[in-house]
C-alpha cells in the first residue's frame, strides 16, 4: 500500500488520520509487519528536547529619531551581532560575556520569549543618513518589530556518548563528567528521535512543517556538518552523529516550556531546544523506518577526556537501563537531553495534527544525498 | 551510622577545638564538609559524621552542653522542581545516586537521605535550579 501527502492531508481535515508517536508505533512494530502499519498508521509524531549549541535569534529594534547604525550592540550586557544593517541584529544562543559567563545569548531569548524587559545600548560611528552615535533603552517582546529564531544546526541524528577516562572531572558541553569513567551522557531521545525515524530525509527536507519551541516552525535548509558519510548499521541507522536541521520559527509565539536557556559549567551557555516532527507513512519502507526500537539504534561511546577517542560502542536500549559495559567496565550512564519534555512535544503535536489544525507538508527541495564534513586546516598565514 | 549534622556555634565556642575531642573522646569519623566559622564571632559548621549510633549520640550532647546548636541535616540541597526539565544532567553527576532519572517516567528524584551535599548538582545542573540552604 501507498499513500500521498495530499492524501494523508485530506483524512487529517475530515478528522480520520491515524496519529501515532514514535515510541506507540515501535511497540506496534513487534507485533505488526511494515505492511500492517503502513494500512493502520498515517503519521507518526516524533520529537527531541536538548541541548542545540547552534541556535539563534534575529531581532529587529526599530529606529530611533534621529536614527542610528548599530554598530556595536549589547542587549543586557552581552555583544550580539553588530553586522547587520543599522537594526538588526543576531543573538547567538553561546553568545556572552566574559564577566558574567553563566548568562548569554539563549537567556536574552528565554527572556525575550518571556516578555522581561531586556537593557538595549548601541554605539555607531554616525553616518550622515544615521547621525546619532549612541542609545540606551529597554526593549522587550512587544517593542520588537520581529524576534525569529532560525537554528542553523539543530536536531542531531545520533549522537556520541561521552565519558571520561581521565583522573580528574571534566565539565562538558556533555555535562560534568567524572573521572575514571565513573559516569557516561547521552544526548539523544532514541526511537522518538525525529531524524533516527526517517534517516535518508525521504519525507524531511527544505519547507518541512514542524513544532518548534512550543509554536509551528518549518525546516529551512540542511543543518550545517550535515554528514551523510556516518556508516549504517543493519536497521539502517547511522552511527554517530550524522544529519542535522536547520529550522526557523516565530519566537513571539514559542513558549519557555519548550525551549530554554542553559549554562554548562565551564564550557558556557547553550540552549534547550524542544522539536516535533511528523513523518507521513507513505510505504512500507517509511513504516519499517518509523517502527525503529532503541535496542536498534546504536552509537558510539568517546572518551572525551582523551580527544573524544573510541571506547565502545552501544545501543539506546542498553543506555535506558543506566548503565553499560565498556572495556569489561560498568558505566552509569544518564542522559543529557530530556525524554520526559521530548514524550510531551510528540503528544502535543499529535493532537494538532488530530484536530486537524497542522498538516504535512511536502518538501520544496530534498535534503543532499551526499555531503561531508571537512575539518579545518591551519596553513601559514602571510602577514 | 552516617549522619550530617549542621552546627551552629556561639561566639564563645569558637575558642575550643571541638572537632578534635569528637574524634579523640567519642571517636567519630568526621568530615568537614563545610565551615563559616570566625574565631569570637561564632558561625556554623557542615559536618558528615560515621560512628556507632550511641557514639554519635553522646558527642551531639557534649556539643549541646557547650551551647553549640546541632541539627541533624535530613534535606539542605533544594532544587527548584517547577522549573527542571527532566534532563539528567544532575543525576549524571551525583556520586550518591541521592538524584536520580530513569524509566518508565524519565522524571528527576531526589532522595535526600542518600545526599553527602557534595554540591556537584549546582554546577551540573544546566538551568542552575540547585540550591544548598546552609541553615537549619
Amino acid at each position: 500500500m501507498k499513500k500521498t501527502v495530499a492524501e494523508i492531508n485530506e483524512k487529517i481535515r475530515s478528522g480520520k488520520a491515524v496519529v501515532m508517536t514514535a515510541e506507540e508505533v515501535a511497540e506496534l512494530g513487534r507485533t505488526l509487519s511494515p505492511a500492517e502499519i503502513v494500512e493502520k498508521v498515517d503519521v507518526v509524531t516524533t520529537a527531541t528536547f536538548g541541548a542545540m549549541c547552534s541556535s539563534g535569534a534575529f531581532l529587529n529594534f526599530g529606529h530611533t529619531e534621529p536614527p542610528i547604525r548599530m554598530e556595536r550592540i549589547e542587549l543586557n550586557g552581552v555583544r550580539v551581532s553588530g553586522g547587520l544593517a543599522a537594526v538588526d541584529t543576531y543573538v547567538g544562543a553561546t553568545d556572552c560575556n566574559p564577566e558574567r559567563p553563566d548568562y548569554g545569548g539563549s537567556h536574552i531569548i528565554e527572556d525575550i520569549i518571556n516578555g522581561k524587559d531586556i537593557v538595549l545600548e548601541a554605539w555607531g560611528k554616525g553616518t550622515d543618513c544615521y547621525p546619532r552615535r549612541h542609545v540606551r533603552t529597554i526593549i522587550n517582546r512587544d517593542t520588537l518589530n520581529e524576534a525569529i529564531l532560525y537554528n542553523p544546526r539543530n536536531c542531531y541524528q545520533n549522537y556520541n556518548v561521552a565519558t571520561n577516562g581521565t583522573d580528574k572531572i571534566k565539565y562538558t558541553y556533555m555535562g560534568t563528567l567524572l573521572p575514571h569513567m565513573h559516569n557516561c551522557s547521552y544526548s539523544s531521545a532514541g526511537e522518538l528521535s525525529p531524524l533516527l525515524n526517517d534517516p535518508e530525509c525521504r519525507t524531511i527536507g527544505l519547507g518541512t512543517r514542524i513544532f518548534l519551541g512550543g509554536a509551528v516552525g518549518y525546516v529551512t535548509w540542511n543543518g550545517t556538518q550535515f554528514n551523510t558519510t556516518k556508516p549504517n548499521n543493519e536497521h539502517g541507522v547511522p552511527i554517530g552523529n550524522a544529519r542535522t536541521l536547520a529550522v526557523v520559527g516565530n519566537l513571539k509565539e514559542m513558549d519557555t516550556e519548550f525551549i530554554r536557556g542553559a549554562y554548562f559549567e565551564k564550557y558556557g551557555t547553550t540552549m534547550y531546544v524542544g522539536i516535533g516532527i511528523p513523518i507521513p507513512v507513505l510505504d512500507e519502507d517509511m513504516a519499517r523506518r518509523v517502527s525503529i526500537r532503541n535496542d536498534q539504534i546504536e552509537t558510539n561511546v568517546v572518551d572525551y577526556g582523551n580527544g573524544c577517542a573510541h571506547v565502545g560502542r552501544t545501543n539506546y536500549a542498553a543506555l535506558r537501563t543506566g548503565e553499560i559495559e565498556v572495556a569489561g567496565k560498568r558505566i552509569k550512564a544518564t542522559p543529557l537531553s530530556s525524554l520526559d519534555k521530548a514524550r510531551r512535544i510528540a503528544e502535543v503535536l499529535k493532537g494538532w495534527i488530530e484536530s486537524g489544525e497542522f498538516t504535512l507538508t511536502e518538501p520544496v527541495r530534498p535534503m543532499p544525498a551526499e555531503s561531508a564534513v571537512k575539518p579545518l586546516k591551519i596553513t601559514q598565514v602571510e602577514d | 551510622m552516617e549522619k550530617k549534622l549542621l552546627l551552629s556555634f556561639p561566639p564563645e565556642a569558637t575558642f575550643q577545638s571541638f572537632a578534635y575531642e569528637l574524634v579523640k573522646d567519642y571517636d567519630l569519623r568526621i568530615n568537614i564538609l563545610k565551615a563559616e566559622i570566625e574565631i569570637g564571632k561564632g558561625g556554623k559548621l557542615l559536618m558528615a559524621i560515621e560512628a556507632p549510633e550511641e557514639n554519635i549520640e553522646r558527642g551531639i550532647a557534649y556539643m549541646k552542653s557547650h551551647g553549640i546548636q546541632v541539627s541533624s541535616l535530613a534535606n539542605k540541597v533544594f532544587y527548584d522542581s517547577s522549573r527542571c526539565v527532566n534532563c539528567g544532567s544532575c543525576a549524571s553527576s551525583c556520586p550518591s545516586g541521592a538524584l536520580s532519572i530513569s524509566a518508565p517516567d524519565w522524571k528527576l528524584k531526589f532522595d535526600a537521605e542518600k545526599c553527602i551535599v557534595c554540591k556537584l548538582c549546582l554546577k551540573s545542573c544546566p538551568m542552575k535550579l540547585f540550591s544548598i540552604e546552609f541553615t537549619e
